[in-house]
């Protein structure tokens, strides 16, 4: 089995992450998928590591680990915010961007 | 005076050569200062009027008085002094210095008296300080007299100007100064849409005229590079006959203007919308002659070009019997001297188209019209002020024994015009008649075709004049009652209004023969219009005078039994195609309408829609088509994050695409 | 399961160092290939699940997976740190964030957005492939293996790494998680514009706006039969609509209190008189003799004397209360 094997895998939940950032509404489910996709950063960040023999990239990754726990509770604040304001968890209400 | 003659005195003199009157002086100082004195009266009197408003409401009307008669003194001053000089020194010019100067071009300030612009001084000065008078009775109850008279003495300057002027720009000058102030009193009751309109089309007829004045002295200047009256008319026999024809056609495009000629002449019937002074004044005997003037000043121009002579000699032929036609069948008594009028500035055109032989008659003509046209305008303004502002013919009837001054004075301007002897049209009308007859080198038609054209102008003239004449003061009453229900009560007008009158008749009766005995007047004008040995017409000169008189007796008889002896309906009846077609001024509004008027309004809205859908459509269009893309730029921002990260993402994949194409 | 764990723990190192170098042995590839089908699945469970709930528990799914194979790749440090931070941590703060704001249309997997859907599945197809591409056409040098690296084991090689090279910014990611958390606070937190409102507060208010202090009296005292319509008569005689249970009022089926006002009055004339004269015929009880406490306004009935009447017709009559008064006005 080669280490492309995970690279593919990270791909893929990479992909369907992104998928679901694009595709859900609720706001929660919307952040998960932002996490999804940190966590198949990880999992290359991981492999290129071991490819290389290098600890950087797990270092990287743990950093990225970090940084999103911080998103998270900024984000989930924020989500927080939103709802009892707008009483709505949906991304789609947000948009008062709008012209 | 002092101050212009220094002034006058320290500019160069100019030196002018001289084909025409045997010498031409230029002055600096002296008696002929008075030329722009002249102008400057009345211009002065006229801005004080308008200028202190009402505060000059009780006294304004006398001081355009006492401008206009002032001006009339200094004209007779003037016109004495030139008669004191020999006749080979009777031309003078009065520079005041340089009024224009562009690079090679140059036009002086300069005032010409010589005996043709002296006339018209006169006549001008003369008539109008009567009509001055006059207006103070006849306007006595308007609120706007002092307006009134300083349109009048407007008017009066800028015909000073017109005739004083020794270039054809000054000349351009007073022309639209005419035009203006005939604007203004046509309208005077602009109040009255009809007026307002009646103005209105004064003033775009006489620019249609300007348009041929302007291009007439656009080809001066390109051929001589001025524009003064010597160097232009004594260059004019150097012309090829193509530009002086050019030229001469152009002048009469402006003198049809002026002057009300076909197939200008549309606006003058509705010229009457204006007071009856103005009529008397504007429309009978100053502004309209403006353009025989032009034509008479530009002699030698016309001279250089036999074509341009013929073809005034047609307009004023065609005018002549049109003016006529329409004077038969029109029921109102000024429309109907205005087509008179029409028709007798026919006649002087047709005589200036004569050339040299036709120019002194036709001023001749010209001043005698002035007077008994004058006359009777007034008079007309007398029945009108009479009959409680009544201008239907039929519903006169029978004034005589109720208006005696008016009816005398107007009785003398109707034989006058009819050309009875002694009284003055029949001096200068006859020899009009006669000069149509000369015959013409070579071309042999043209002394009966003219002449009979004349001849016959005199009796249709003679019958038209004397159905005015019987419908208004003889034959039997017909009169409406008045606008407040009341019986019409006839009275003769105050003094202020038969003065003049009776003074003007003086002039219809006896100021024909005064200035042609031993041809005095023609002789006056010989500095201008040249000597012209006497020719022999086709038939002897006394069968011309019987066969004259003859028509007109015959049209007056013809008047006189169907107007004073039958009974004259008060609604007019349909009567023949011609005389439906007359009461239409011979359809010559249709036929602007449709020629010109209605392609006019359809270029102007073509051009229009052109240029909304063209002009501002570009413009409008690059406004819109920004707005459109802004439009479908603002789509993209729709407000959903969603949206915002499907475009983050298609980026990010064509960004990998771009970066693995080019890598590969 | 466990025992897949134990082994991927253990023999990790062991196949690496065997392999001599990156190249996963043969109990890694099972892991993966068992673990990953799992992780696919759950990811798209992420996608498609109708419920946040039911999504959130893939993504825990997907992490802990993530922590097995991090630690199949000599990650042990990671691995643990992804279970205690992101499954431990993260998903359990959003579970929390979930119960707090509820379920609600916003879990619809309607697309509302026009033309969103084809979109972003055109957009994720596309970004998969493009990924794939690259991750395909991608060379890669021979793996190294982190043998080496993790030669005192592998946290203690990350600690050299993080607090070595990385130190600055591992103070900075301390600083940034503080300040998120304070952001946190400060996102979360509202300002109390009104007094707080508690239960004396209330009370006041109540009283304040009139109510009723104690409870309502008790309807049909006096009636025929189970006596809900008829409203109490207050002390002064006249009834209480409010004694009536609101719905009867509401669907109009209360009794005209007047009406049995001026029965009992009757009764309490009879039954007074008969007090008084105790061998008088009770169908002469509205003889002659008017009833002392009957006031001038007819109306006015004193309660203990009814009291007293009501309990005398019970002790008088063969048929009980009511039934005794109503029989006595049926031969009236």
């Amino acid at each position: 089995m080669s280490l492309t094997h995970y690279l593919v895998l990270a791909t893929i939940l990479f992909t369907i992450g992104a998928t679901t950032v694009l595709l859900r509404r609720n706001a929660i489910i919307v952040f998960m998928g932002v996490e999804l996709m940190l966590n198949a950063t990880n999992l290359l960040l991981v492999t290129f590591s071991r490819i290389h023999g290098a600890l950087t990239g797990q270092v990287l990754a743990f950093f990225v680990m970090v940084v999103a726990a911080a998103e998270v509770v900024v984000g989930l604040g924020i989500i927080v915010a939103i709802f009892r304001t707008r009483r709505s968890a949906s991304v789609d209400d947000v948009n008062l961007l709008k012209s | 005076m002092h101050t212009l003659t220094t002034l006058a005195a320290t500019l160069p003199a100019h030196l002018r050569a001289d084909t025409i009157a045997p010498a031409t002086e230029t002055v600096q100082a002296g008696v002929f200062l008075v030329g722009p004195l002249l102008i400057g009266l009345p211009l002065l009197s006229a801005a004080v009027l308008l200028l202190l408003g009402r505060r000059a409401d009780r006294w304004g009307h006398w001081l355009g008085v006492l401008a206009s008669a002032g001006a009339f003194v200094a004209g007779a001053a003037a016109f004495l002094a030139l008669l004191g000089r020999p006749a080979d020194a009777r031309v003078v010019v009065v520079d005041l210095g340089t009024w224009l100067d562009a690079g090679q071009f140059q036009v002086d300030a300069a005032f010409r008296l010589d005996p043709l612009s002296l006339t018209f001084v006169l006549l001008v000065t003369f008539v109008g300080t009567l009509i001055h008078v006059y207006s103070v009775a006849y306007m006595e109850h308007d609120d706007s007299r002092r307006r009134f008279f300083a349109y009048l003495n407007l008017f009066v300057a800028a015909m000073l100007l017109l005739v004083l002027g020794d270039s054809y720009l000054l000349l351009f000058v007073g022309w639209e100064g005419v035009g203006l102030a005939s604007y203004l009193l046509i309208g005077f009751w602009n109040h009255r849409t009809p007026y307002a309109v009646a103005a209105k089309k004064a003033f775009v007829a006489n620019r249609v005229g300007d348009i041929g004045l302007i291009v007439a002295m656009g080809i001066m200047v390109a051929q001589f590079g001025a524009l003064d009256f010597d160097t232009v008319l004594g260059g004019a026999s150097e012309l090829s006959e193509g530009t002086a024809t050019a030229m001469g056609l152009m002048l009469l495009l402006a003198a049809c203007g002026k002057s009300a000629q076909f197939p200008l002449q549309s606006w003058l019937g509705d010229a009457m919308a204006g007071p009856t002074p103005v009529s008397a004044l504007i429309h009978a005997a100053t502004m309209v002659t403006a353009g025989v003037y032009l034509i008479v000043r530009s002699g030698a121009v016309f001279d250089a070009a036999p074509t341009a002579q013929l073809v005034v000699v047609i307009v004023g032929a065609i005018t002549l019997l049109f003016g006529a036609i329409v004077g038969c069948a029109k029921d109102d008594i000024k429309k109907a001297l205005a087509a008179s009028t029409m028709s007798q500035i026919g006649y002087m055109v047709l005589a200036a188209g004569l050339g040299p032989v036709g120019y002194a008659f036709a001023i001749f003509h010209l001043v005698t019209h002035g007077f008994f046209k004058a006359g009777m305008f007034l008079g007309a303004g007398s029945v009108m002020h009479a009959m409680d502002d009544q201008v239907d013919m039929r519903r006169f009837g029978g004034l005589a024994r109720y208006m005696v001054v008016t009816w005398l004075t107007f009785g003398a301007g109707w034989l006058a015009i009819l050309g009875i002897p002694p009284f003055s049209g029949f001096f200068s009308k006859d020899k009009i008649i006669e000069a149509a007859f000369v015959p013409v080198d070579g071309q042999p038609w043209r002394a009966w075709v003219f002449g009979t054209v004349a001849l016959l102008g005199a009796g249709i003239t003679a019958f038209y004049m004397s159905r005015l004449f019987f419908m208004t003061f003889e034959g039997q009453r017909r009169w409406s009652e008045r606008s407040d229900g009341s019986a019409q009560h006839p009275h003769e007008a105050p003094r202020l209004m038969t003065w003049p009158m009776i003074i003007l008749a003086v002039g219809s009766v006896g100021l024909g023969g005064f200035l042609a005995l031993g041809g005095r007047f023609v002789t006056w004008l010989e500095p201008v219009t040249g000597h012209v040995e006497h020719e022999e017409p086709v038939l002897p000169a006394w069968v011309l005078i019987a066969l004259t008189l003859a028509v007109v007796v015959l049209g007056l008889v013809l008047a006189w039994r169907r107007y004073a002896v039958s009974q004259v309906p008060v609604v007019p009846p349909l009567g023949t195609a011609l005389t439906r077609a007359a009461r239409v001024d011979l359809y010559q509004d249709s036929v602007n309408d449709a020629l010109l008027v209605e392609p006019g309004q359809h270029l102007t809205r073509s051009l229009v829609f052109a240029d909304r859908a063209v002009v501002d459509g570009t413009v409008t269009g690059v406004g819109r088509a920004t707005v459109g893309l802004g439009d479908l730029a603002r789509r993209v921002q729709t407000g959903y994050v969603r949206s915002y990260a499907a475009t983050t993402v298609i980026g990010l994949v064509v960004l990998v695409v771009a970066v693995l194409v080019t890598q590969s | 399961m466990s025992a897949v764990l134990g082994h991927a723990l253990s023999a990790a190192p062991l196949g690496m160092t065997a392999l001599d170098g990156g190249e996963a042995g043969t109990g890694e590839a099972v892991l993966f290939w068992v673990l990953g089908p799992i992780m696919v699945l759950a990811a798209l469970g992420l996608l498609f699940a109708r419920k946040a709930v039911h999504a959130a528990m893939s993504v825990v799914v997907v992490m802990i997976s993530l922590a097995f194979l991090y630690v199949a790749q000599d990650a042990v440090f990671l691995g643990v740190v992804q279970v205690v931070v992101y499954t431990g941590a993260v998903m359990m703060l959003f579970l929390f964030v979930l119960m707090l704001v509820g379920v609600d249309a916003s879990d619809s997997l309607v697309e509302t957005i026009r033309g969103q859907r084809w979109i972003g599945v055109l957009a994720g197809v596309g970004l998969g492939v493009v990924l794939a591409g690259v991750v395909g056409r991608a060379t890669y040098g021979p793996a190294q293996g982190l043998d080496a690296a993790n030669e005192a084991s592998n946290p203690v090689a990350i600690a050299h790494v993080v607090f070595g090279e990385y130190v600055l910014a591992f103070e900075v990611v301390g600083a940034l998680l503080v300040t998120a958390a304070l952001g946190a606070l400060v996102y979360t937190h509202r300002t109390r514009l009104v007094p707080r409102v508690g239960q004396k507060e209330r009370a006041d208010a109540r009283v304040a706006a009139g109510a009723h202090p104690v409870s309502l009296p008790a309807p049909g005292v006096y009636a025929r039969h189970n006596a809900m319509d008829v409203p109490a008569l207050g002390p002064d005689g006249r009834p209480i609509d409010d004694s009536v249970p609101r719905v009867l009022r509401v669907r109009g089926q209360e009794a005209d209190a007047a009406e049995f006002a001026a029965r009992t009055e009757r009764v309490q004339a009879g039954r007074l008189a008969g007090t008084r004269f105790a061998s008088s015929d009770p169908a002469t009880g509205d003889g002659p003799t008017p009833p002392p406490a009957a006031d001038p306004d007819g109306a006015r009935v004193n309660v203990p004397d009814l009291d007293a009447a009501v309990s005398d017709s019970g002790q008088h009559g063969p048929s009980t209360g009511p039934r005794g008064v109503a029989g006595q006005e049926d031969q009236a």
